[in-house]
């Protein structure tokens, strides 16, 4: 039996979605893997989105990022997690964010992935700077990514 | 020394990342804190007003009277939105 993987990177650099499956889909007692992709996209309220910067606060972002991998496992019977988040400029279409997450079952996989990524975007340390065709704008929260997240919440 | 960050658009409008505060009486919870800061000039005061700020102590999300003392990392930032 091998040992699971539970991966925590933030980076820079591009990402392979191929080679992240790659790592994660290996284990023959999985027989499901989901993973899902963050991306720029070149519209955000109402506004020309051309190019967005992501900062983080170095430390606190990978423990989070930790915590919520062993929340995840502590709700879900998972075998790999892997979580990527990029950091700094990024064009549109680039990807920014790479979840994936293997389990015997495709629901404890599929609910895991949305919970990581649900928790990501409220709990985790990260800041988004759009740049568009009216300069330059620090991305407000969304009340409705604090709901996704609230979901989650046990009574 | 409390080691005192700013992040995104707090650490863009303060023009600062990165402040060493002495601790004393008066700073020893996270709102003692961001109330010092917030006094140095109508700026500060402004940026560190917002009802919307956050503090992690240690690098935790915290409660505004977490206990802050000589030695501790407190960060102020606004609602994240990564993802």
């Amino acid at each position: 039996m091998t040992s699971k993987l539970n991966v925590v990177r933030v980076q820079t650099e591009d990402f392979s979605v191929a080679d992240e499956y790659g790592l994660i889909a290996a284990d023959n007692s999985d027989g499901a893997a989901v993973t899902f992709v963050g991306k720029v996209r070149d519209f955000n309220d109402g506004s020309v989105v051309t190019d967005l910067t992501l900062e983080h606060y170095p430390g606190m972002t990978e423990a989070v990022l930790n915590q919520i991998a062993a929340e995840a496992r502590e709700r879900w019977p998972l075998n790999n997690v892997t979580i990527i988040h990029r950091v700094g400029t990024m064009a549109l279409g680039e990807q920014i964010v790479f979840i994936g997450v293997t389990s015997a079952h495709r629901k404890a996989a599929f609910a895991a992935c949305e919970f990581l990524i649900d928790f990501l975007k409220t709990k985790a340390p990260f800041w988004k700077l759009e740049a568009g065709d009216q300069g330059a704008n620090w991305v407000e929260a969304k009340d409705a990514d604090e709901q996704a997240a609230k979901m989650w919440q046990k009574d | 020394m409390i080691n005192v960050l700013f992040f995104a658009q707090v650490r863009e409008l303060l023009g600062e990342g990165n402040v060493s505060v002495e601790a004393n009486d008066t700073n020893n919870t996270a709102e003692g804190l961001r109330a010092q800061l917030a006094a140095k000039d109508d700026k500060w005061g402004k940026v560190l007003a917002s009802d919307k700020l956050l503090v992690a102590v240690n690098q935790t999300i915290s409660s505004w009277d977490t206990p802050v003392q000589d030695g501790d990392e407190v960060a102020f930032f606004p609602p994240v939105t990564g993802g």
